[in-house]
């Protein structure tokens, strides 16, 4: 601590160099924010934070001004609250009002903010704006009448993703976040990666939802209705009934699914481990052959838009494996319709996933058998809780049951995608046995864990000197790849997430998760692989009898024609 | 006089690099040869071997037929077969005279006329070229040494409207040739420049600039050497200057006459304050708008350029500046120097939270100093004169003078210059020639839509930084709009109300939303309430006290300087004109009558014939009555729009 300042006539530590909302909220003192986003450069638009500066004429915002020793704050005075409430009503004022009907109904920070700060009368009213609601994307709905015009969105797309899809347009009152020529999002460079709508304070950004179309599938007796879920998604719900966030709650969620009416409930992880067998036999064919490297994953559908747009150049060095949830998709409708019986016309699979790219995945054309999409719906986590509830079901008092075999059976590292790095330790652990024909004593590969953006690591496996990166956030992604234009020629394989953290912090979780639920979200993943008896890929059971009876071996001719896809280059309007 | 008899072009220009080259090297001395003596009054255009004539065509002056006058003229020496010059100027800043032409005859004194159209231009020419004084149009001449003087005619600095000023920015304006480079050296030009270069370190610039007290001229007012100091302190490997001329409140010109009548001073300004931080970039923001301005400052550029002035290693110092030229696009908030540097970034111009200042970190993140056309004006004439010379001027906390853009309900409009602690009321009453038509002074607003009002009372303080802020009003960019009693001051609160929301970034709340309900509740006063709809009335009773609410939070809380001061021409309307305030609340009636939509209208039934003409026009149906009988308004349903009293032939129709 470097010096003291006072608050609120109370002497509190501060630091050099740090603001007032930082020395603020290490002393347990909170001042609302709106458009503050932690680690980023302040931009001081929603005036929230004001505090009272002696000395200062004007109201000082927290989160941009640099602390002074011996300076004297106020943060809830009169004057400040004034401010603050006044700042609220103004929003209100050019706001629908319509809360009840609005998809953050309890999970807003307006509504929040207008409670804490007691407003109780419109004090203040005049004409609003009217504007349509953007349903043009495949996954994101957008309705502007209900921006506060935060800039928080702006600026996750553009310095944490590197896409800068959306930006302020018009001035004034008429200001809006919009597309160039403010057209719909589906004709923006838009990945869908749905980070802006998990720091939109409000309802202006929403998924588009899917489930009225399930639960007319559900009701439908001609259909066997088949459902998915992501490795994250059983540690991601917990926090949502009351339980200790980042609990694993399989046995609940496989139980839940069923008692909601769908008739199997696979697991996602099944088929990670299934692109890991396909992944790292890439990467041995693609090292040993001289192929293009690094390899890039392609296991996120944000990611691989990205790269349809804005590093085209590196197409061919994105691996040709469909993700997980289109892998489990394509076997549904083929492996598993064949061995039930059933056409495959009349399954309607289902995915659950962290994630809202996975939406706009599903309809890509390349994930379509004779004209019938592999999956035909996709849900959020969110969207999943709110189903849960829909249908009565208590998650705290309910019998856990198994997922059904045999695309629901996993080994641990397939469960390890949920997390940023996870693609990565799996497919090291399985490209060490195909390469030495042992497995990895330590398991573990603590170099590719965490959530920081970037993490790399060199492994000697037999004298192969094996380069690899991780990378989450496509900002970090193009500094990365940049690197490698310029002549990097050290990394042979970087996993690749959209999301900071990867899907355990997916724009499809839970909106309001802090960093630490994201983080034991992390822990629970890896806690599941340190107690499960099957930790690689390769020694799954279930897989090794999907490659004996059905495909045959990895890259084989069926792999192909199932498993594997391809990519194509993007316009954008720049 | 010119020796050499018509000379070729080609020779003459060069001849001219030659001379300006020999100027320049002995720019410290400034002792020159006595062939270089005897040119220079030729290049100043003192003295002239052929009749020069001058067409004032600034872009007040195009505006008021310039171009038109110039065609004239340019038609009258072709018929005439006269061997004439016609050089285009700035403007001289009487602005309510234009057009402006000077006319210069070998050995006589230059002679000035006031709104020469093209009509009167032959005319003039006929009767001056006779060395005869036309009837009408003289407006003065100019002194010019070993010239003869026009026989009663007043010299220009004696005029009421001048003589009262000090021109020190605007000294060439409308006067020199503005993309001659030579006129600008002859007089003077580029010495401050070469000077500094070849005698003075960095810091002893800064030191100077602060010394001679000079504030930042764009509103603020902050010290500029200080502030200069502060980028010079920052070690960079790059640092930025940049002119900030994007002057954008409404009834301000002062950046465009400046550079539009003399780009070589902003320019020289610039080279000084670059050398002094330490700048090797320097760019000129200035608005598209402005197309007249940015053509002339790129001549003058390029000239500069071409004299090694601008460049790499400028006058073998090791100094080297590029300055480039960014065009705006006319946002109001792009005059704020964050948003400025954004723009200038090719980023939207949005004002960001300062610190870090710019000073620290600026354009793409490096130390940038911004200043505006007028501050960097002044740096040439300090360096060449001294510290003290320049704050022996003006009052005690602000030093020199300051140009101010006198338009609105006075006789003389236009550009005017004067010492610091001038007293508005001589502005008005002097320089200004008063209201017209008898009419009695109510207001001047300041300052632009930042600014406030300044009203009877206070017509006598001394015009500088503080004591303006201390009424209420600012300096601003310099803006000065006066009112008589037909002015109504809710009207004005409108009108700002309505620009600054426009204008509003739209970044931070309480200036995006706020601005926008301070509009609608003024709207609302200056509006007949219809059918005492639920929000109108309420609109009506809470409106003073809700804008001085919302005016205190949006002073408070707003990001930028621009949100900070957008309730200003509100609240000081509302501290100096309560009543009329009210009267529009309580009384519905608009006293200076301009409030159209407060109109109460009513029928004379002694005059009306039952034409049912009004009826007709009425989009209201708001006119009754039986045919050939007199009719009658229901005022409930009459939205006041004036149909019924543009319609009737009778005068029946009462306002009131």
């Amino acid at each position: 601590m470097d010096f003291i300042i006072e608050v609120n006539n109370n002497k509190i530590e501060a630091n050099k160099g740090e603001t007032i909302l930082t020395a603020l909220e290490r002393n347990g003192i909170k001042v609302p924010t709106l458009c503050y986003m932690k680690n980023m450069f302040p931009t001081g638009s929603c005036r929230m934070c004001v505090v009272e500066v002696e000395g200062r004429n004007d109201l000082i915002t927290a989160c941009s001004e640099p602390v002074y020793p011996d300076m004297k704050i106020k943060t809830h005075s009169s004057r400040v609250i004034e401010s603050r409430k006044m700042i609220v009503e103004l929003l209100l004022s050019n706001h629908p009002d319509d809360c009840l009907y609005c998809e953050r109904n309890r999970n807003c920070e307006l509504q929040g903010l207008a409670d804490t700060l007691n407003v109780r009368e419109r004090r203040i009213s005049g004409r609003k704006n009217n504007y349509n609601i953007d349903k043009s994307s495949s996954s994101i709905v957008r309705d502007q009448e209900k921006c506060i015009l935060c800039g928080r969105c702006v600026r996750v797309c553009e310095e944490i993703e590197g896409v800068s899809a959306i930006d302020y347009i018009n001035r004034g009152s008429k200001t809006v976040v919009g597309t160039a020529y403010n057209k719909g999002l589906n004709t923006s460079s838009c990945i869908n990666c749905g980070q802006c709508i998990m720091v939109c304070p409000t309802g202006a950004l929403h998924e588009k939802p899917h489930s009225p179309e399930i639960e007319g599938a559900l009701e439908d007796p001609e259909k066997t209705v088949v459902v998915q879920y992501a490795p994250a998604i059983s540690v991601s719900i917990a926090e949502e009934f009351g339980l200790q966030p980042g609990k694993d709650m399989i046995g609940a969620l496989n139980a839940a699914l069923r008692k909601i009416g769908f008739d199997f409930v696979f697991d996602t992880s099944f088929t990670a481990d299934l692109t890991i067998m396909e992944e790292s036999a890439e990467l041995i064919h693609r090292i040993q052959n001289k192929g293009k490297l690094p390899m890039l994953t392609s296991c996120c559908p944000g990611w691989v838009k990205y790269a349809e747009e804005f590093q085209t150049d590196m197409l061919e060095n994105v691996s040709s494996c469909k993700s997980p949830q289109q892998m489990m998709g394509a076997l549904i409708k083929s492996y598993f319709a064949d061995k039930k019986g059933i056409d495959p016309g009349n399954i309607y699979s289902v995915s659950i996933m962290p994630c809202i790219a996975k939406k706009f995945e599903q309809q890509r054309e390349e994930m379509t058998h004779n004209g019938i999409n592999d999956i035909d719906a996709v849900l959020t986590t969110r969207e999943l809780v709110k189903m849960i509830r829909k249908y009565g079901i208590d998650l705290n008092n309910i019998e856990p049951e198994i997922a059904d075999s045999p695309l629901g059976m996993r080994s641990s590292a397939g469960k390890m995608f949920g997390a940023s790095g996870g693609v990565m330790e799996a497919a090291i652990r399985t490209a060490y046995y195909k390469l030495t024909g042992e497995e990895l004593t330590n398991f573990r590969v603590p170099a590719v864990r965490g959530l920081e953006g970037r993490k790399e690591a060199r492994l000697n496996i037999n004298g192969t000197e094996l380069g690899v990166a991780v990378v989450s956030g496509l900002k970090n992604a193009a500094d990365l790849l940049e690197e490698i234009r310029n002549g990097r020629e050290d990394i042979h394989f970087i996993e690749i997430m959209a999301c900071p953290g990867g899907c355990i912090n997916g724009g499809g979780q839970i909106i309001g998760a802090d960093d630490e639920a994201v983080k034991a979200r992390m822990m629970s993943l890896y806690d599941i692989d340190d107690k499960d008896s099957v930790k690689f890929s390769h020694k799954n059971p279930y897989i090794l009898e999907l490659y004996d009876n059905f495909l045959g071996e990895p890259l084989s001719h069926q792999s192909h024609k199932l498993l594997h896809t391809s990519y194509q280059k993007r316009e954008v309007m720049l | 006089m010119n020796t050499k008899k018509k000379p070729g072009k080609e020779l003459r220009m060069k001849d001219k690099k030659l001379i300006i080259e020999e100027i320049l090297k002995n720019s410290e001395t400034q002792k020159y040869s006595s062939e270089i003596e005897k040119e220079l009054s030729g290049l100043k255009k003192e003295n002239v071997d052929k009749t020069t004539i001058y067409i004032g065509a600034g872009t007040c002056g195009l505006g008021a037929g310039a171009a038109k006058t110039l065609a004239a003229v340019n038609q009258y020496i072709k018929d005439h077969k006269m061997d004439a010059e016609v050089i285009q100027v700035g403007c001289i800043g009487l602005c309510s005279a234009e057009p402006l032409m000077d006319v210069k005859i070998p050995g006589k004194n230059r002679i000035s006329f006031q709104n020469v159209t093209a009509a009167k231009a032959g005319k003039i020419l006929d009767e001056i070229l006779q060395e005869n004084l036309p009837e009408y149009g003289i407006l003065a001449q100019f002194e010019q040494a070993g010239q003869k003087e026009w026989v009663n005619v007043p010299y220009l600095h004696e005029h009421f409207f001048f003589a009262p000023q000090k021109r020190l920015v605007l000294e060439n304006c409308g006067i020199v040739d503005p993309v001659s480079i030579e006129e600008y050296i002859a007089r003077g030009g580029y010495k401050a420049l070469l000077n500094t270069l070849k005698t003075m370190e960095p810091y002893e610039v800064c030191d100077l600039i602060e010394k001679s007290g000079l504030r930042g001229r764009g509103g603020g007012g902050f010290p500029t050497g200080k502030k200069w100091k502060m980028a010079q302190a920052n070690d960079a490997d790059q640092k930025y200057m940049v002119c900030n001329a994007d002057e954008g409140d409404p009834g301000a010109f002062m950046d465009r006459a400046v550079i539009e009548g003399d780009p070589h001073k902003l320019i020289e300004g610039m080279a000084i304050g670059a050398y002094a931080i330490g700048a090797t970039k320097a760019y000129v923001y200035i608005r598209a708008e402005y197309p007249l301005a940015i053509e002339r400052l790129v001549k003058a550029i390029e000239k500069a350029k071409e004299y090694g002035l601008l460049g790499k290693n400028i006058f073998g110092s090791g100094f080297d500046l590029e300055l480039l030229i960014k065009k705006g696009a006319g946002a109001f908030v792009c005059g704020e120097e964050t948003a400025l540097l954004h723009s200038i970034e090719g980023r939207r111009g949005m004002p960001r939270p300062r610190p870090p200042y710019p000073s620290d970190s600026g354009l793409f993140g490096k130390p940038t100093i911004i200043n505006n056309v007028e501050t960097f004006s002044n740096v040439a004439g300090i360096i060449n004169r001294g510290a003290d010379w320049f704050s022996s001027m003006g009052t005690e906390k602000s030093k020199g003078t300051k140009v101010f853009a006198l338009s609105g309900r006075i006789a003389n409009t236009g550009l005017i210059e004067i010492p610091m602690g001038t007293t508005i009321r001589d502005i008005i009453y002097k320089i200004g020639g008063g209201i017209p038509e008898n009419k009695k002074f109510k207001s001047v607003q300041m300052g632009g839509p930042s600014g406030g009002c300044v009203t009877e009372k206070n017509l006598d303080i001394e015009i500088d930084y503080d004591s303006l802020l201390s009424v209420g009003a600012m300096m601003g960019s310099g803006g000065m709009v006066v009112m008589d009693e037909t002015t109504c001051m809710v009207d004005i609160a409108i009108y700002f109300m309505d620009f600054i929301q426009r204008e509003s970034c739209g970044k931070c709340i309480p200036c995006r939303e706020g601005t926008r309900r301070m509009l609608e509740i003024l709207e609302s006063i200056a509006t007949k309430p219809t059918n005492g709809n639920g929000h109108d009335t309420l609109h009506r009773f809470k409106g003073i006290t809700q804008l001085e609410k919302l005016g205190k939070v949006i002073k408070e809380t707003s990001l930028c300087g621009l949100g900070k001061s957008a309730p200003n021409p509100v609240l000081s309307t509302l501290r100096w004109f309560r009543e009329e305030y009210e009267e529009h609340v309580f009384e519905r009636t608009c006293p200076a009558g301009q409030c159209q939509n407060l109109r109460v209208f009513s029928i004379d039934v002694d005059k009306c014939t039952g034409c049912t003409a009004c009826v007709k026009k009425c989009p209201t149906d708001a006119i009754i009555g039986a045919r050939k009988k007199p009719h009658f308004i229901v005022e409930s349903k009459c939205i006041s729009c004036g149909s019924c009293l543009e319609t009737c032939k009778f005068d029946a129709i009462l306002v009131s």
